[in-house]
């Protein structure tokens, strides 16, 4: 039977949409977390260091996200790990989004000036807190406005989820597309759930970029 | 662990992979090319003193940007066949990466013109050129050389986006491993050649753009 677009198709899709600020959350904060050893590798005084999380990059930054989803989705079990969608989507998207993040910031903090780390040496500060007090603070501000960038891509990155069978907001417009008929309604339902997600934080990110830009 | 990798079990299928590739590179091309033009076309319309032109634009741009490529695919796929606008597989991906790059083009475009001085758009003006050849040769050129690095990087996103028209069955790399995969139960070992297959796709389609950087954009200029 096809079903009308009431308020419970409304609501399903308005669902997938919380479900989509959840995955790109958690792919966020996990990015985040190994974007940093990302970028901090990056920009290591080993070379192997180096070149290794060079080529991590090249390699989520050359190949679709599609395939690295689908790389996790069908890898894991093969390596005994049986796991939900939910997770290995959001392995996946972690991985992607660290490879991201690491190139982002290993721009902010190589755009800090040599004399600031030299500096901080100087003052016979260590690795540590060379990075936690003098590069780190400045290389973050240097690098928010293409991190809030990235978010939007991250979340809409998150719509791959639905062609491995993850019900997020995508998915959702699918199934409530299906089920009533009305998928010219349901897909722009969908546009627009991630539009007032993402066109804030564009604008934010916009916003910074003109802020932080270099004076010309 | 138990598995067994068998990646032999690809091999026989290696004409079909080819055959995919191309044709996945050829959608990423043309989808390219149609998107510049639509990129210029959209900063010069965002650029024209009619209001409702950089409006179009302007939404244009916003809309494809905040929205994910999935969505935008169906939409044109799924959705405009109800008003009786329906596209075979291949044109509605061709169609929806060409807007989808146009929009992003666009945006990179407009970052290269605003940074050409203003005086410049002047002195062409005042050396008696039309607007158009203002645009072209003062304008567009110049401001192309800055936004390349950052255009050629978009235009290779592209080509990874192709990945996505799988899913209305768009005849390309992806779907066919797909159908491979259904055909072999071999899923690991056949989306570990799959993303083989697109890094190396990625890795031509970047070393053309540095070829066409060297012939048009290196000094001195011919």
């Amino acid at each position: 039977m096809i079903r009308d677009f009431g308020l419970l198709e409304v609501l399903t899709i308005l669902q997938g949409m919380w479900t989509t600020l959840a995955l790109s959350a958690v792919a966020f904060v996990g990015g985040g977390i190994f974007g940093t050893l990302v970028a901090l590798s990056r920009t290591s005084a080993w070379t192997w260091l180096r070149i290794t999380s060079a080529a991590y990059i090249d390699f989520f930054q050359g190949t679709p996200l599609l395939m690295q989803l689908f790389l996790v989705y069908f890898g894991l079990p093969v390596f005994g790990f049986h796991v939900s969608a939910w997770t290995a989507v959001a392995i996946g998207l972690t991985f992607h989004a660290s490879a991201f993040l690491g190139e982002i910031w290993r721009g902010g903090i190589q755009a800090v000036p040599r004399g600031q780390s030299e500096a901080a040496s100087a003052l016979g500060l260590g690795y540590i807190d060379r990075m936690r007090d003098v590069v780190l603070p400045q290389a973050i501000k240097l690098s928010f406005a293409p991190t809030v960038g990235f978010l939007v891509q991250l979340v809409k990155g998150t719509s791959l989820a639905a062609i491995i069978g993850f019900v997020e907001l995508s998915r959702s417009a699918q199934i409530v597309a299906s089920t009533t008929y009305k998928p010219l309604i349901a897909y722009g339902l969908a546009g627009a759930c991630y539009f007032a997600i993402c066109f804030p934080l564009s604008r934010v990110s916009a916003y910074y970029e003109r802020r932080f830009a270099p004076k010309t | 662990m138990t598995y067994k990798f068998d990646f032999g079990v690809l091999l026989p299928y290696w004409p079909q992979l080819l055959h995919a590739c191309l044709l996945t590179l050829w959608l990423a091309a043309t989808a390219v090319i149609c998107g510049f033009i639509i990129g210029i076309v959209t900063v010069v319309a965002r650029r024209s003193g009619l209001k409702f032109l950089r409006a179009i634009a302007l939404t244009y741009i916003e809309v494809i940007r905040n929205t994910p490529f999935l969505v935008q695919v169906f939409f044109i796929f799924f959705g405009l066949p109800t008003i009786g606008i329906s596209f075979t597989p291949w044109t509605a991906a061709f169609l929806a990466l060409s807007l989808n790059c146009g929009a992003f083009s666009a945006e990179i475009i407009r970052g290269g013109v605003d940074a050409i001085p203003r005086g410049q758009f002047e002195a062409g003006a005042a050396l008696g050129l039309t607007p158009l050849q203002v645009f072209r040769y003062i304008i567009l050129t110049p401001a192309l050389r800055i936004i390349y690095p950052a255009l050629s990087g978009q235009f290779v996103l592209a080509l990874l986006t192709t990945s996505i028209v799988s899913s209305i069955s768009a005849e390309e790399l992806t779907s066919t491993v797909q159908l491979l995969d259904s055909d072999l139960f071999r899923s690991f070992e056949i989306y570990i050649v799959a993303t083989l297959l697109y890094f190396a796709l990625s890795t031509i389609f970047s070393l053309i753009f540095k070829g066409i950087d060297r012939a048009f954009f290196s000094y001195p200029i011919k």
